[in-house]
C-alpha cells in the first residue's frame, strides 16, 4: 500500500512534507512497548504508536521502520520531528485510536508484519 | 550470588574456548551509560551497527546485535546508576559487555522472565518495562552471559558471530 494512501485512510496529518508519499510500505504493527516493537519487527515495516519520544525515533536506528504513525491525536515536539527529518522517516498523526487506526489499515488490505 | 549463561546449542566449544582464552581484539569501542539519560541512550548501540555495516556484516546480523545491544543499554540507563558499554570486534563474531554500578539483580532467572519488570514510572512512560528486554537480548545472541547479585555490579555480556543464521 502506497504511504499516501495511508495517510487518507487515516484522515492522517503529514508531518514531514518533503516525504516521498509514492513509497510502497508492505506491513505494519502496532504497540506502545519499545521491547515488543524491537522483538516484532523483523522486516521493513510501519510502525503505529502512542509514544512519542526520542526512544521511538532511536528504535529506526535499530530495526527498519519506514514510518511511524503517531495515533490518538499525540504529536511529537518539534526536537523528535528533526531528528526523523535527519533518518528520513515519515511522520503521520492520526485522530483515530490505536485500534481503529490498525483495523481501517488492516481491512484495506495492509499485511501484519511477520513476527 | 547470581550467574546465568546461555549458549546457543552448537557453540558450546568455540564460546567455551573464546572465554577461556580472552584473546585480543582486532577492534574496540566504548562508551558510557549514563542513569536515567534516555536522550544519550541508544547512541552506543547504533554506532555500533554503523560500524558492522561499514565492515560488511550482514543485515540480518546487524539487526541482532543492534537490538541486543540497545535492551542491554537501556537496562543500565533505566535500571542502574549508570555503566559502559564496550564492544570488541574479532574476525567472526563480536563480544560486548556491560559494566554497570549497582545495584544488581536479586534474580537473574527470575529477571530472565518474559514479563517481569521492575521499571518505575518514569521509565514505563518512555515505553519500556514491558519485561522483554533481557529475554530478547537472549534470543539474539549466539552466548549470553550475566553475573549480578543484590548490592553489587552487574555484568552482561554477549557474543554474536557474523556468520549465524538464526
Ligand atoms: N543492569 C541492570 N541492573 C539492575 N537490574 C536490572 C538490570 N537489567 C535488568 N534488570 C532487572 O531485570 C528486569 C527485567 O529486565 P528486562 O530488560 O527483561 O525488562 P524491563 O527492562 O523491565 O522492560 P523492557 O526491557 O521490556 O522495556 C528489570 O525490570 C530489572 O528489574
Ligand atoms: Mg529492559
Amino acid at each position: 500500500m502506497k504511504l499516501k494512501e495511508i495517510v487518507a485512510i487515516l484522515d492522517g496529518e503529514v508531518l514531514l512534507p518533503e516525504v516521498d508519499l509514492e513509497m510502497e510500505v508492505p506491513c505494519a504493527f502496532s504497540s506502545d512497548l519499545i521491547s515488543d516493537i524491537l522483538m516484532c519487527t523483523k522486516e521493513p515495516t510501519l510502525l503505529l504508536t502512542g509514544l512519542t519520544n526520542n526512544q521511538v525515533i532511536r528504535l529506526c536506528d535499530m530495526i527498519d521502520i519506514v514510518g511511524i504513525v503517531f495515533v490518538r491525536g499525540k504529536r511529537p515536539l518539534q526536537e523528535i520531528i528533526d531528528m526523523a527529518r535527519e533518518r528520513n522517516i515519515p511522520l503521520i498523526c492520526t485522530n483515530y485510536t490505536m485500534y481503529r487506526s490498525s483495523g481501517l489499515l488492516f481491512n484495506a488490505g495492509l499485511r501484519s508484519c511477520k513476527i | 550470588m547470581g550467574e546465568y549463561w546461555y549458549i546457543r546449542p552448537g557453540l558450546e566449544e568455540s564460546v567455551n574456548g573464546f572465554f577461556s582464552a580472552q584473546p585480543e581484539a582486532d577492534m574496540a569501542l566504548e562508551s558510557q551509560i549514563p542513569e536515567k539519560d534516555f536522550n544519550q541512550a541508544g547512541k552506543g548501540s547504533a554506532e555500533v551497527k554503523n560500524l558492522l555495516k561499514r565492515l560488511g556484516v550482514n543485515p540480518g546480523i546487524l539487526r541482532r546485535v543492534a537490538v541486543a545491544a540497545y535492551e542491554a543499554e537501556i537496562n543500565v540507563a533505566a535500571h542502574s546508576l549508570g555503566g559502559t558499554m564496550m564492544c570488541r570486534i574479532y574476525d567472526e563474531f563480536i563480544h560486548i559487555i556491560f559494566k554497570d554500578m549497582g545495584p544488581g539483580i536479586a534474580d537473574i532467572e527470575q529477571a530472565m522472565t518474559p514479563g517481569y519488570s521492575t521499571a518505575d514510572e518514569m521509565v514505563r512512560e518512555l515505553g519500556f518495562g514491558a519485561g522483554l528486554g533481557l529475554p530478547n537480548i537472549k534470543k539474539n545472541s549466539d552466548a549470553l552471559h550475566i553475573h549480578s547479585e543484590r548490592g553489587n555490579p552487574t555484568l552482561l555480556e554477549f557474543l554474536i558471530y557474523f556468520m549465524s543464521d538464526e
